[in-house]
């Protein structure tokens, strides 16, 4: 059997990316095209007086759009329906949109967007989560509040009662642009139809669609919605792109012509979301023998002008508070306030880094406090199979959190040099120049929707048969760069039984392919591809049907093996000779499925208890660090990573997410210090905004481990976030091994830690 | 008002005529219709744009059309397969599993060319510095140095 | 806005007379920064980066001159620098990636005069002469009174950099160039300097030291380089010269760093540079 699930077969979109023959939205060429622009807020809060539309400039030129123009509903279609299209009295955050502008050249387009300029009243704007909470002034309903969840475990005070000491802190992120390198782009063609074609650089087209459905107030046969080939996202093109889809549609309707609307980077940093700052307070009892017994937490997040996707963020973050340990005493309170700064949205991880980083930080002072070394804390809590989670979910399968931390100690003997660097950094201390540390972070990450999110949300994908036996994935799931389109053909194409060259997935276009939900939630290796599994099941026995009829074969005896169909040791035919008798025989061979959540799943959203996810992800890292205790720089030199993740559908793509997704982690902890000053983004290009270059990297080493999920394909579980959630706190305790400065904010600066240690 | 400039384009002799204070990338782009080579930031910190100019590496936005010469050789990543297809370093970048979202791998591979061009045997920190003016946000990079190494 | 296309230095000068307020671009590292941004927006563009004469490195007797258009990869590149004044070579290599090295040119990182300039401080201790020339002529302007303020310089409408010269450094002479940014490589730097210091029997008997990024301008140490010259150095010697430094900068707080932090990275700066001098002698 010619296996591809587990091979590091190369990506079915990497010639044409390797040959600059891949077409990214600026790199279309679509006729008569005019370019689009947007005029936005340049004051947090105000009240807008007067659009001045300056009478010198030409306007008959071009075409411009304000939220009178809409022709539906002023707003994008989420959980909270807050944020308007275009502001229309007020304006709640800098980079709000007001106007829109198109134009037949870029030079008319710059033109006529410095001629509009807008007079404000401007108020004071409420920027931080204590001014929120203050409710001077309401920018969300009654408490500023956008979101507020409460989980309950047990009882808090037999908890403390049983705990030998009693551990706080507090923890602190701040703004993480996602910096993907093709900004946000995206464009509307009108159909000769009168239809409009909204398409471009985005994750969820359905998503765009609903959006664009209200906002253009007609119906969902008038626009589609296609995803074009995507330069980065990780969250970043999760909700903006339902804004940017309305401008551009609104643009294309008004002018009727095709508009096309990408941002300068400038512009993407201003306008489009960030990962939520955050303060997470830990109280912990604990035993002497570092067990466990009481975890009160409570997450405060500044979710920005409007609520975008913060109800399920926070809800996300707290779920994953507690960390991957056992507790029966827990108690994790989560607020997202509103501010009068850009909104903050989706970002890989989606609230998990803030939490993870917060308990990962904490286990680490509480291993300190009790004099126990931290992997050994680690390993006395560590969640195994059998025990709850914080939501009392019960872990019944595929639970690798100890693995991990036993492959990762083993792999990089932690226990040892942890000792003996903290030996050596406290004798050297003053003397020495270059400090080594090393540290440690445990960590999951939950796959899918939460609870029942996945049946709610009615999922779809399907397979249909081409001529010459090719099959194509019909998914709404979308390749942004993380492999999706290749992961998702070797999955059926292992499924069938048929070579990978044959399968390939349809272009995401919300005319051609079903609703699969949102490419988000490391749900689409282990939701839809469970789902095409079960697809491909369908598939084969329609065609095993029509092979037992046409060859007078028993249906039960036969296989799909190689591409060819068997009957016992007797070849019957080919899948190529196959698929083209049946598309002349009987027609068109289509399958389409609903998902179905794994039957034992319970989940009440009121609470927050149950099972919230399906299945979890695990992991551990291990950095190890150098410190110039003169000047503070901190350069990683290692990153030693174990990943447990039910299946490795394709280990080099596995270990490319681990990588990269652990480098962003590594670069919001040290240097990517987005810093929004009166509600004024100030690094407003990649000059100021710094990530990690080639020569930041540390040496990296990633270990994969195995535990197959039942309701995955072929055992899959997703690790789409994963990767981010667990590299910023073992960087921070390997400075703290290597220092003996514990810094609690990041990103851990060496003005920082100049900072801390002139307080020593 | 157009200049004209006669230079070897992708092993072609082309003659290019276009605004002199256009930015090279832009007549790469859109007048000669070359769209491998992308636009990540317009102000040289990201290399997506990377171009080779007379065998040297070099931000296409930061350069204006004006400032080439006649007889300049210049090599967009379009001009890097071979008559079989993919080259060396392309084929080496496909086992590696270098590639992601690709926004970055034309610029990455052009760097890669000239890093090779100058130095035949590149040490593990000298490909870090040599693509280390090429920004990639999905890969952790260690994948590229590796298919970079490869070749070496 | 015009294309001035000069083929010769000749013919740039007399186009720079024509049109004094023109916007002279060499390499465009900073310039096509400038002009995308929509924040310059000259009238004419003064193409220089054809006129080869302009990027020669040659040895000139007393001097080593530079031609305003060599790039930082020319430098780099050159055995005459990476002979004599391996610091500067350096310098360059921290400067933006390659592809910046490649088209950025040393008279470009003079004449943008920004306090981060990274060549700055190297010529500034090797107390460079600029020349600066116009049609009417040539002038040659000691570097450290090239700058006047904050992106300040004393080129005149008309006139460009056309090359610098320095004087063969001494022997047996230390030199060291020292940068920090936010990150490993691509950075703009938090502060950088240059050191030199001839030592003969422990006794300091030349010593220049310049700070970048410290202040509107790059910067001579003048106090810290009067106190150490003549004395013995020592571990006592080099605590009281980089107590001493304080009073020499004005570093302030912006997006890349704080004033703090900054002034301590100079004191750890010239105290490692002393130390190593130290060592060695």
């Amino acid at each position: 059997m010619v296996q591809s699930v587990g091979t590091n077969a190369p990506r079915l979109d990497c010639h044409d990316k390797l040959t600059g023959r891949t077409k990214y939205l600026d790199d279309l060429d679509i006729p008569h095209c005019w370019f689009g622009g947007v005029v936005y807020s340049s004051i947090p809060y105000g009240r807008i007086i007067k659009i001045n539309f300056d009478p010198s400039f030409d306007w008959g030129s071009v075409v411009t759009c304000t939220f009178k123009d809409i022709p539906g509903k002023n707003n994008t279609v989420f959980l909270t329906q807050d944020q308007p299209i275009l502001a229309e009295e007020y304006v709640k955050h800098v980079g709000e949109a007001i106007v829109l502008v198109a134009a037949p050249t870029k030079e008319i387009l710059s033109q006529a967007r410095s001629h509009i300029h807008i007079e404000y009243a401007a108020s004071v704007p409420v920027l931080t989560i204590e001014q929120a909470k203050d409710k001077a002034t309401l920018i969300s309903g009654k408490d500023n509040i956008l979101a507020q969840y409460c989980i309950n475990k047990g009882d808090l005070d037999v908890g403390f009662k049983e705990a030998a000491v009693v551990i706080e802190g507090e923890y602190q992120t701040g703004f993480h642009e996602h910096a993907y390198i093709e900004t946000q782009a995206m464009a509307a063609v009108p159909r000769t139809d009168g239809g409009l074609t909204v398409m471009g650089s985005l994750q969820c087209p359905y998503y765009v669609l609903k959006t664009l459905v209200s906002v253009l107030n007609c119906g969902a046969d008038r626009v589609n919605v296609r995803q074009l080939p995507m330069g980065g996202s990780f969250g970043g093109k999760e909700d903006y792109p339902s804004l940017l889809g309305s401008y551009v549609a609104l643009l294309a309707k008004k002018s009727g012509r095709p508009v096309k609307l990408i941002y300068s980077r400038e512009d993407d940093i201003i306008m489009s979301t960030k990962r939520h700052p955050s303060i997470v307070k830990h109280k912990t009892g604990v035993k002497k023998d570092g067990t466990l017994t009481a975890m009160e937490i409570n997450v405060e997040f500044n979710g920005g002008a409007y609520a975008t996707m913060s109800p399920v963020v926070l809800s996300r973050g707290v779920i994953h508070a507690a960390g991957p340990y056992r507790c029966d005493h827990v108690r994790s309170t989560a607020v997202c306030y509103a501010t009068h700064n850009v909104p903050c949205g989706a970002f890989r991880g989606f609230g998990v880094p803030q939490t993870i980083f917060a308990i990962e930080a904490h286990m680490d002072k509480i291993a300190e406090a009790l004099g126990i070394n931290p992997l050994k804390l680690r390993a006395k809590n560590c969640l195994k199979l059998g025990d709850t989670t914080q939501t009392k979910q019960l872990l019944r399968e595929s639970v690798g959190a100890a693995q991990c931390l036993d492959t990762v100690a083993k792999g990089c003997s932690f226990e040892k040099k942890w000792q003996a660097y903290r030996r050596q950094n406290q004798a050297a201390r003053g003397k020495k120049n270059i400090q080594k540390g090393i540290g440690l972070a445990l960590y999951m990450h939950g796959g899918a929707f939460t609870g029942s999110g996945e049946s709610v949300m009615k999922t779809e994908a399907g397979l249909m048969l081409q001529k010459d036996g090719v099959v194509r994935v019909l998914t709404g799931c979308t390749e942004m760069g993380q492999g999706a389109h290749t992961v998702l053909p070797q999955i059926v194409a292992d499924t069938l039984g048929i070579p990978l060259k044959c399968v390939y997935c349809e272009v995401p276009d919300t005319d051609l392919v079903p609703d699969s939900g949102p490419t988000v939630a490391s749900r689409t290796t282990m939701i839809v591809g469970w789902l095409l599994t079960q697809c491909a099941a369908s598939f084969k026995e329609r065609l095993f049907e029509f092979i037992a009829r046409t060859y007078r074969v028993e249906k039960t005896a036969l296989k799909l093996v190689r591409a060819s169909f068997v009957s016992g040791s007797k070849r019957i035919t080919d899948f190529k000779t196959a698929a083209n008798d049946y598309l002349s025989k009987v027609g068109e061979l289509k399958v389409i499925e609903r998902y179905k959540l794994p039957p034992y799943i319970q989940w009440d959203p009121a609470t927050h208890i149950g099972d919230a996810y399906p299945a979890y992800s695990w992991a551990a890292d291990v950095a190890e660090v150098s410190v110039d205790m003169d000047t503070f720089e901190v350069t990683v030199d290692k990153m030693t990573i174990a990943v447990e993740l039910g299946r490795a559908i394709n280990p080099v793509l596995v270990k490319g997410q681990m990588e990269g997704g652990t480098l962003q982690a590594l670069g919001w902890a040290l240097m990517e210090d987005m810093q929004i000053i009166n509600g004024h983004p100030q690094n407003k290009n990649l000059q100021t905004y710094i990530i990690p270059t080639a020569r930041d990297i540390p040496d990296w080493r990633v270990h994969i481990i195995e535990e197959p999920f039942s309701y995955g394909p072929m055992g899959a579980k997703g690790i789409g976030e994963l990767p981010l959630d667990g590299g910023a706190p073992a960087i921070v305790n390997a400075i703290y091994n290597a220092t003996g400065l514990r810094i609690t904010e990041i990103p851990v600066t060496p003005e920082k830690l100049l900072r801390q240690c002139a307080k020593l | 008002m157009k200049v004209k400039r006669k230079i070897d384009l992708n092993g072609k002799v082309t003659t290019i005529t276009a605004s002199p204070v256009a930015r090279l990338l832009d007549v790469v782009r859109g007048d000669l219709k070359l769209t491998g080579t992308k636009e990540g930031c317009g102000e040289g910190e990201c290399g997506a744009c990377s171009v080779l100019l007379n065998n040297e590496v070099i931000d296409s936005c930061l350069v204006l059309f004006g400032q080439l010469r006649d007889g300049d050789l210049l090599v967009t990543v379009e001009g890097l397969e071979n008559k079989r297809g993919l080259n060396r370093l392309q084929r080496s970048f496909v086992k590696n599993g270098a590639v992601h979202c690709g926004a970055c791998i034309p610029g990455m591979l052009i760097a890669a060319t000239a890093l090779l061009k100058h130095n035949k045997t590149p040490s593990i920190m000298e490909i870090k510095e040599g693509i280390a003016g090429n920004l990639c946000r999905c890969t952790g990079y260690g994948r590229i140095i590796k298919a970079i190494e490869e070749v070496v | 806005m015009r294309f001035l296309n000069p083929s010769n230095l000749h013919e740039a000068l007399t186009l720079l007379s024509k049109f004094p307020d023109c916007k002279i671009l060499a390499g465009g590292t900073d310039v096509c920064v400038q002009l995308r941004g929509g924040g310059l927006k000259p009238k004419a563009i003064l193409n220089i980066w054809g006129l080869n004469e302009l990027k020669n490195i040659r040895d000139e007797g007393r001097y080593i001159t530079i031609g305003a258009l060599s790039t930082h990869t020319d430098i780099i590149r050159s055995p005459l620098i990476h002979k004599h004044i391996p610091v500067l070579a350096k310098a360059c290599r921290t400067i933006g990636a390659v592809q910046v090295q490649n088209r950025g040119t040393i008279g470009g990182n003079v004449m943008n005069a920004s306090p981060a300039g990274d060549t700055l401080p190297v010529l500034m201790a090797y107390a460079a002469d600029v020349e600066v020339t116009s049609i009417a002529g040539q002038r040659w302007v000691p570097f450290e009174g090239f700058f006047t303020g904050y992106r300040a310089t004393v080129v005149r409408p008309g006139e460009m950099v056309t090359g610098f010269r320095i004087a063969w450094p001494p022997r047996g002479e230390r030199a060291d160039f020292i940068k920090i940014g936010s990150r490993k490589a691509i950075t703009i730097s938090k502060v950088m300097a240059c050191f030199r210091a001839r030592i003969e029997h422990k006794k300091i008997v030349g010593i220049s030291i310049a700070f970048g990024s410290v202040a509107p301008v790059p910067l001579r140490l003048k106090q810290t380089e009067a106190f150490l010259m003549g004395r013995v150095l020592t571990h006592k010697t080099i605590d009281e010269a980089v107590n001493k430094l304080a009073s020499d900068i004005t570093p302030i707080n912006d997006i890349r760093s704080t004033a703090d932090y900054r002034r301590h990275c100079c004191g750890v700066f010239l105290r490692r540079f002393l130390l190593e001098s130290l060592c060695v002698s």
